[in-house]
């Protein structure tokens, strides 16, 4: 199908898409890599009227390490995450989870920002954000504000960004040496939205796992941290009874192939690999 | 009245100035306003890899991309790497392989295959099945169109 109308202007800096978002307020919508937007827009699920193009934004671009945290700009593609040196050293989860996000064609011109600020719950970098207790910015003319990623995720779709803000950026703290991820899920096809997946962070001393983060995608509405399966990891129980814990946690819904039951075991058994893998 | 754009791009080398559509995307536009048929409109939200161009040196969905979006890019198209003789090796390995039945895939799937041969040039047959995933053919099977590639891949290390 084709897109229905609207006009298109692109903004220069930062200041200019406040200016623009002003002006054309609830009708606007901002167009980054535009992987998920301009989709939509050809099968007519969204009719804005006029697209503030983004995405030539200097200064939401690039990666920068500094001071114990990694500063991704909200423009950065998933391509460049996944071919970042500074991101395989400090931040792995994400160049774990990067070849899981589509096809090449689309992490091309796909962006963090982007995939954050749209929160599909089966998406990969929401999961990675909530599970490293990553900190969004987003700013808006008068200043700027950090969200805590496990507070941003209201529902499907759904998140705490007003119309007249910004994602910008987001912070993730740099791994320290003793810390382990891993990044599972599966799917109907490489490359398809996942079915259900696992994004896991630990702390490993002396082969002993503590402080392990599991965060789940299509596991519900939102990326969901998994705090019962995380307090029986903490407490040195079994993988199993980890795994079991996750009926606590997790509010899968059924699609046209999978039931409930069925995502909820097969998170059980990501959960298991997972565990497998960060020990490992 | 459509709200329309002015844009410059450069396709296959050559400069193009045109008022276009906001909503128009680059497939659309290589094809009914340039008559670069080549690239084909197939799903429209990113799924198949009919519309697999490169823009910037890089593959992208032509169907996930607005045309007034490549203002000041460079976009090659299949007319374009196929002139330029890029092409030719995976072109003479699909021929020979039979990779190609009604050939409506074949523009994307072979500008896919280029970017492993460039990017990726010691793929594993499961890495350039993993590649091609976002191409979708509906005559041969796929094992034909992995094997041209991995035709190419290897004499390309010998």
């Amino acid at each position: 199908m084709k897109a229905p109308p609207f006009a298109y202007v692109r903004a220069r800096t930062l200041d200019d898409a406040f200016e623009l978002l002003d002006k054309h307020g609830e009708g606007a919508k901002l167009l980054a890599g535009g992987q998920s937007l301009i989709a939509a827009l050809n099968l007519r699920l969204s009719s804005p009227d006029i697209l503030i193009d983004i995405s030539r934004i200097p200064e939401l671009k690039g990666i920068a390490v500094a001071g114990g945290k990694v500063h991704i700009g909200a423009l950065t593609t998933h391509a460049e995450i996944e071919r970042s040196a500074d991101i395989a050293a400090h931040v792995p989860l994400l160049a774990q989870a990067a070849p899981h996000i589509a096809h090449a064609a689309i992490r091309n011109a796909g962006t963090l920002g982007g995939s954050i600020a749209t929160a599909d719950p089966s998406a990969e970098w929401p999961a990675c954000c909530v599970a490293l207790d990553a900190e969004l910015v987003i700013a808006t003319k008068a200043g700027s504000r950090r969200v805590k990623a496990r507070d941003f995720f209201k529902g499907v779709y759904a998140t705490d960004l007003r119309s007249d803000e910004v994602l910008t950026g987001v912070d993730f703290p740099a791994r320290g040496a003793d810390h382990v991820s891993a990044f599972l899920e599966l799917t109907l096809r490489r490359g398809d939205y996942a079915i259900v997946g696992v994004a896991a962070f630990a702390k490993k001393a002396s082969g002993a796992l503590t402080g392990v983060r599991l965060a789940y995608l299509g596991a519900g509405e939102t990326p969901i941290l998994a705090l019962s399966a995380m307090a029986a990891a903490e407490a040195g129980r079994p993988a199993a009874d980890v795994a079991a814990a996750l009926a606590a946690d997790l509010r899968p819904a059924p699609d046209l192939y999978t039931t409930a039951a069925t995502k909820l075991h097969l998170a059980r058994v990501l959960t298991g690999r997972a565990l497998a893998a960060l020990a490992a | 009245m459509d709200p329309t754009v002015e844009t410059t791009m450069t396709v296959n080398g050559s400069a193009v100035t045109r008022r276009i559509p906001a909503r128009q995307h680059l497939i659309d536009f290589l094809r009914e306003d340039l008559g670069l048929t080549g690239s084909h409109t197939g799903c429209e939200h990113g799924v198949c890899g009919a519309c697999t161009i490169r823009v910037d040196g890089r593959i992208v969905r032509g169907c996930l991309m607005l045309a007034v979006q490549a203002d000041g890019r460079r976009v090659d198209t299949i007319e374009g790497l196929s002139d330029s003789g890029e092409l030719a090796e995976l072109q003479r390995a699909f021929h020979r392989r039979n990779a190609l039945q009604c050939g409506f895939c074949t523009p994307g799937m072979l500008i896919a295959a280029q970017d492993l041969v460039l990017h990726q040039p010691g793929a594993t047959r499961e890495q350039i099945r993993e590649h091609l995933s976002g191409n979708y053919c509906r005559c041969t099977g796929y094992q034909s169109i992995v094997d041209a590639i991995e035709d190419v891949l290897a004499a390309r290390r010998k």
